[in-house]
Formats: structure tokens, sequence, C-alpha cells
């Protein structure tokens, strides 16, 4: 469904992706894990076309969007929740929901959609006139998912969604992931710092270091690798 | 409070009074005076003195007060009371601000200068709003856009001189005009943001400027364009003696002629632009273009990422803002009938900025506040001559002291479904 091929990316001079291969089937809940500045996001951000591919394919149903703009992006069904929820804070949650439908926004469906939305973070509907900088960072990344999901994407990307939330609303996100996964069959992938919630979750996974990817394979062997548990999970269930 | 203090604030509002001294002495204790044949300076020491000593003793006040936080605390709480009032009322507010808008023309009290300030008040609350939809809900800080209100009323001068054609088609023609500047201005500025924007929009209402001045040809250059045809009512000049075939305004209502019939006619023209202006601001902000300008204000990325296309939001807006500077702009060249680039310098800008910042970005009631606030004050002090400006940037910094984000900062939710209110 959604193929990366041999992708680079810059900022400037400097490489963020050093030919990245990777890529998510229809259905599939995928993780990408990596530390800081792996280029977790700056991989999200080209997919989305908010960075450019500088080389390598990004194919999507068959069709290349390497190139395309941002908005047709989203249009086509890729839909990104991005890294610190990015809420706009002085709209409402109404209106947030709203902005997320803006490409499908034939007000048909709206009113569906954001129910839906309601039914899938109730906390939401309770809140929907106030602020969404008035949040808690848990309601904003219900309410980031919720807005992204809008506009009735095919596949969504999500950028860190247990960033600064606490560790109670971070297991009802995840959950709400999977849910979001089975139930409206929406395709995922995830970039997580969370490596075992990341793993636990995912059908497939992938490593990241340094712009490229190292390893991979099903959430449950990359579990089990002894150098990912070294890596990423040891040092994360100390701390 | 403690000696210490009391020590520190003295130093201050020494300190306070030698700023004061440096602005006065040349500003008020210098004054020229043309005797004759040529310009001589008189000096006003005394009044040097004055000015100086009120500084340095308000400064001082101010500094015990705020130790012990009484009176300024009492003035925000008065002033945000007042906010409050006109959010929760906010609509009765509005019937009756347009109500007595609409009366004014017939008050016992209003005679032509009152008009004329009115009038002038009005303009500024329409550039305001104008304005209101690039800065307050786009959040592109243009600084230029004095440029847009240029070219509504230069193509309104010149398209109503050269082909004779009347107000009502003239009029939109303006706003079509200076929409393409808009979009003009806003190609180039599409990746900028903040401060860099700001700037380049300073440049844009200058290079406007420069080549009104400079374009002798088309535009007269600095002499500008006079004889501007006049509105007429449907078709029905304002004249004393109307031409052949004419009938005036006065001659077909059966009135006794009167200037002030054209004045207040012009009156609920520029009214009537700038409800339209407002009543359209509202209405778009509930449709999605306007939304996505909200969004664009609070995070571009995030709108991006959501399929926003920023591009044509942007260029969206600074069409629409244009263009009712445009409109307002070919209002102003049919009152004034005569235009010179000198009408539209930075400071004009400046003020339309100033109303929809200190207004409250985005609140469409604070613009109208503060327009009476700046453009009144200013009216007010006409007889302290040269100090209204004074009295103008005090105003602005009372505002700011008191008020930072404006004097109606708390703009409502635009959408409230589903019925519920909170």
């Amino acid at each position: 469904m959604l193929k990366i091929s041999n992708v680079e990316t810059f900022y400037g001079k400097i490489q963020a992706l050093r030919g990245v291969d990777l890529d998510v089937n229809d259905g599939e809940i995928v993780s990408l894990i990596g530390s800081n500045g792996a280029g977790k996001s700056t991989l999200l951000m080209t997919i989305s076309g908010v960075n450019k591919a500088k080389r390598g394919n990004i194919v999507f149903n068959g069709e290349n969007i390497e190139n395309k703009q941002p908005h047709k992006i989203v249009d086509m069904g890729i839909s990104q929740v991005p890294e610190g929820r990015r809420i706009f804070s002085r709209l409402t949650v109404e209106e947030n929901l709203r902005l997320g439908a803006h490409a499908n926004e034939k007000g048909k469906y709206f009113e569906n959609d954001i129910k839906e939305v309601y039914d899938l973070f109730p906390v939401l509907s309770d809140r929907k006139t106030q602020r969404g900088g008035t949040l808690s960072g848990g309601e904003q990344q219900m309410l980031a998912i919720g807005r992204a999901l809008m506009s009735k994407p095919k596949v969504l990307l999500l950028d860190e969604p247990s960033l600064g939330i606490a560790p109670k609303l971070v297991n009802q996100i995840f959950v709400s992931i999977k849910n979001i996964n089975k139930e409206k069959n929406v395709t995922i992938f995830l970039v997580e710092q969370n490596a075992k919630k990341a793993l636990e979750l995912a059908d497939r996974a992938y490593v990241l270091v340094n712009g490229k990817v190292t390893i991979k394979g099903s959430g449950q062997e990359l579990l089990k690798n002894k150098d990912i548990q070294a890596a990423y999970l040891e040092g994360g269930a100390k701390n | 409070m403690e000696k210490k203090d009391i020590i520190q604030s003295f130093k201050d509002s020494l300190f306070t009074g030698l700023i004061a001294l440096a602005l006065f002495g040349p500003i008020v204790g210098l004054r020229t005076e043309s005797k004759g044949e040529g310009l001589f300076i008189t000096p006003q020491w005394g009044l040097v003195f004055l000015l100086v000593g009120l500084c340095i003793l308000g400064r001082f006040l101010i500094n015990l007060n705020s130790a012990r936080k009484t009176e300024i605390t009492f003035f925000s709480k008065f002033t945000s009371k007042f906010s409050v009032i006109t959010e929760d009322k906010a609509k009765h507010f509005a019937i009756t601000a347009i109500l007595f808008a609409v009366v004014f023309p017939f008050l016992p009290f209003t005679d032509r200068y009152f008009m004329d300030v009115a009038i002038m008040i009005l303009t500024y609350i329409m550039l305001g709003w104008g304005l209101n939809i690039v800065v307050g809900l786009a959040g592109l800080l243009d600084l230029g856009y004095v440029a847009f209100y240029a070219v509504g009323a230069y193509s309104y001068a010149l398209i109503a001189t050269t082909f004779g054609w009347s107000f009502w088609i003239c009029l939109p023609l303006a706003g079509v005009f200076a929409a393409f500047f808009g979009i003009l201005l806003g190609f180039p500025v599409l990746r900028l943001r903040g401060d860099y924007l700001a700037i380049v929009t300073l440049g844009f209402g200058e290079i406007i400027r420069i080549i009104l001045i400079n374009w002798y040809e088309v535009t007269n250059g600095p002499d500008g364009i006079t004889g501007i045809p006049r509105p007429s009512f449907f078709g029905l000049p304002f004249k004393r003696s109307p031409d052949e075939g004419e009938t005036s305004f006065h001659l077909f209502f059966n009135l006794e002629y009167s200037t002030m019939h054209r004045i207040i006619f012009l009156y609920y023209l520029i009214l009537i632009l700038a409800l339209i202006t407002n009543y359209f601001t509202l209405k778009i902000r509930k449709l999605p273009v306007g939304r996505a300008w909200e969004a664009l204000r609070e995070d571009e990325i995030a709108c991006k990422s959501l399929g926003v296309n920023p591009t044509n939001t942007k260029l969206t807006a600074f069409a629409i803002g244009a263009m009712f500077g445009g409109f307002a702009g070919s209002f102003f060249a049919t009152r004034q009938a005569f235009i010179s680039p000198e009408s539209f310098t930075f400071i004009e800008s400046a003020i339309i900025v100033a109303i929809v910042v200190l207004g409250g970005m985005g609140s469409q009631t604070g613009v109208v506040l503060a327009s009476i606030f700046l453009i009144g004050i200013t009216e007010m002090f006409r007889d302290l001559e040269q100090y209204r400006m004074i009295a103008f940037g005090g105003a602005m910094v009372l505002i700011m002291v008191f008020k930072p984000k404006g004097i109606l900062a708390n703009r409502k939710p635009t959408i409230l479904m589903h019925g519920d209110k909170k």
C-alpha cells in the first residue's frame, strides 16, 4: 500500500535520511522505533510531503507521491498526527476537528464523522466548546488523532503519540490506536520512542538508526531481539 | 514600604524626568514661529519645566502605587469588567451601536463637524475590519495595508474621471483591482512569516506610494487627481442647480437645498460598506476558508499535515483583505473629490494596524472601540495642534499597559455546535 524505497532527505546540507527502504501493507500496524535524531519524524514529514525527498521513491497505492504537495497527499488518504500534537490552541475542539475535515469537507458526512470521533474519545465531546490549548496533554493527543481521522485517511501516520503524556493515558491512547486499526480498518504507521509499547502493538516493525533501517521483523521478533533489548528496551525499562 | 524602595523609586522617577527632558526639551521648549520674513525660535522653558515635573511626579506616584498594587489592579479590574460585559452582551451591544449609528445624523447635537468625524471613524473602522481579516484571522502582519487603500482610491479616481462611470460601477472595479494587488503582494511573501513578512509588506506600501508619485502620466504625480465625481443618490446628484435634463436630490424630494444631504448620504454609504465588511467577516469565519485562516495563524505545519493548502489560504486572505481596503479607498476618493499620494503614507498603515492590535486581534467589536478611541481622541485634542499626536501615543500606551492583549482580548469561539452553550 505504501512503499518507500531508498529515500534520502536533507535539511540544507545535513542528511537526515540515508536511503530508507520500508513498506506498509493494507490493514497493518507498522512501528518504527529509533533514538532521538535517527530521522523518524523526518521520514513522516517526507511521506506527508512537508519535507521533500531529494532522492528515492514513495509509492502509495501504485502512485508516486514524493513530489506531490502536502494537501494533495492528504486528499489521497494519508493523514499525519504530527509530533508534539500541534493543536490549534486558540480554536475550539470542534473547530480543530472541522479543520481536519478540511480536505474532505463537503459537509455531507461531517456530522457522522465527528460523531465517530466523539464515540472514540468521549472526553472530546464533553469539551467541544473548549479551546484546544486548555486541554491536558493526553486530551490534546486524542484531539490530534481525531482531527487526523476527520479526513478519512486510509493510512494514519502517528508521530510519538506517547510524548509527554501521563502513563495511564498512554495506555488508553494505544488501545484507541488498535481500535482505529481494527474497527475502522485504517492502516497505521507508528513512530515511537517508547519501543516496548510500539513493538507490542505492531504487526511488523523497523528500527531506524542514523537515517537507515537496520533491523526489521514482526513486532514479537523484535521484542525478543537481543540487540534491541539492549539498545531500546532494557534501558527504557530502567528509566 | 521600606526606605530602600522609596529611594529606588525616587531614582527611577528622576531618570524618567531625564527622558522627559530629552523629549520635551526640543519638541516643546523650542517653539518656531513665523513672524514676517522668517522663522523665529521662542523658548518655552517654563512649560518644559512643568511637563518634566509632571512626568517625575507621575512616575513617582505610579511607583508608589505599584508597590502597593492598588491603583493598577483597580483600573484593570474595571477594564476587565468592561470587556466581560461587552463579551456577554456582545449582541445587544452590537445592535445598540448600529441603531445609534443609524439615528446619529438626526440627533439634535449632530453638526457638520460631528458628521465629518463620524465618517472618518467609520472609514477607519472599515479599514480595521478589512485588515482584521489579514492580521487578526490569518495572522499575517501587514504593515503596508494603506497600499490597497491607495489602489482602491486611485483606481476609482482614474476610472471615474476617464470613463465617467458612476460610483456603483467603479466601486466593485476598485475592489477587484485592490484584490489583484493583494494577490500580487501575496505571491512573493508566501514563505514569510512574522517580522520578515512585516518588513516586506512595509516595503510594498512604500513602493505603491512612490509609484503614485513618479508615474506622472497616469497618476498626475504629487499633484494628485482632482475633480473626482461625487456619488449620486441612485442617479440623483447632490447639486444646488442641476445640469440640463437632470433632477437633483433636493428637487426630487422637494427639500430645501443643503450640503448636509450629501454628508448624510456619505455617512450612510460608509456605514453600509463597513457593515458589509463586518457581516462578510463574521460569515466567512464559519466557512472552511475562514477556519483555515485561523488555523494558519496558529500552526502552519499542522495545517499542511491536515491538507490545508497554505498557498491558496494566504492568497485569499490577502486578496479579500485588500478588496475591502480598496472599497474604503474608493469611498475616500469620492468623499474627498481629490486624492494625492500624501494621503497614503506609512502613518496611515500604522494607525490601521494600531486599531486592529489595540482592539484585540481578531475582535470585531474591539476594532470599533479602538477606532472611536484613537481617531476620536486625536480629533478631540485638535485644539492642541501638534500635541494631539502625544495624546494619540498616550492613548496607545495606556491601552497596552492596562490591556496588553487589546481592548477585547477574548474572542468567543466561532462555532457552538449541537446547541450547547457553556
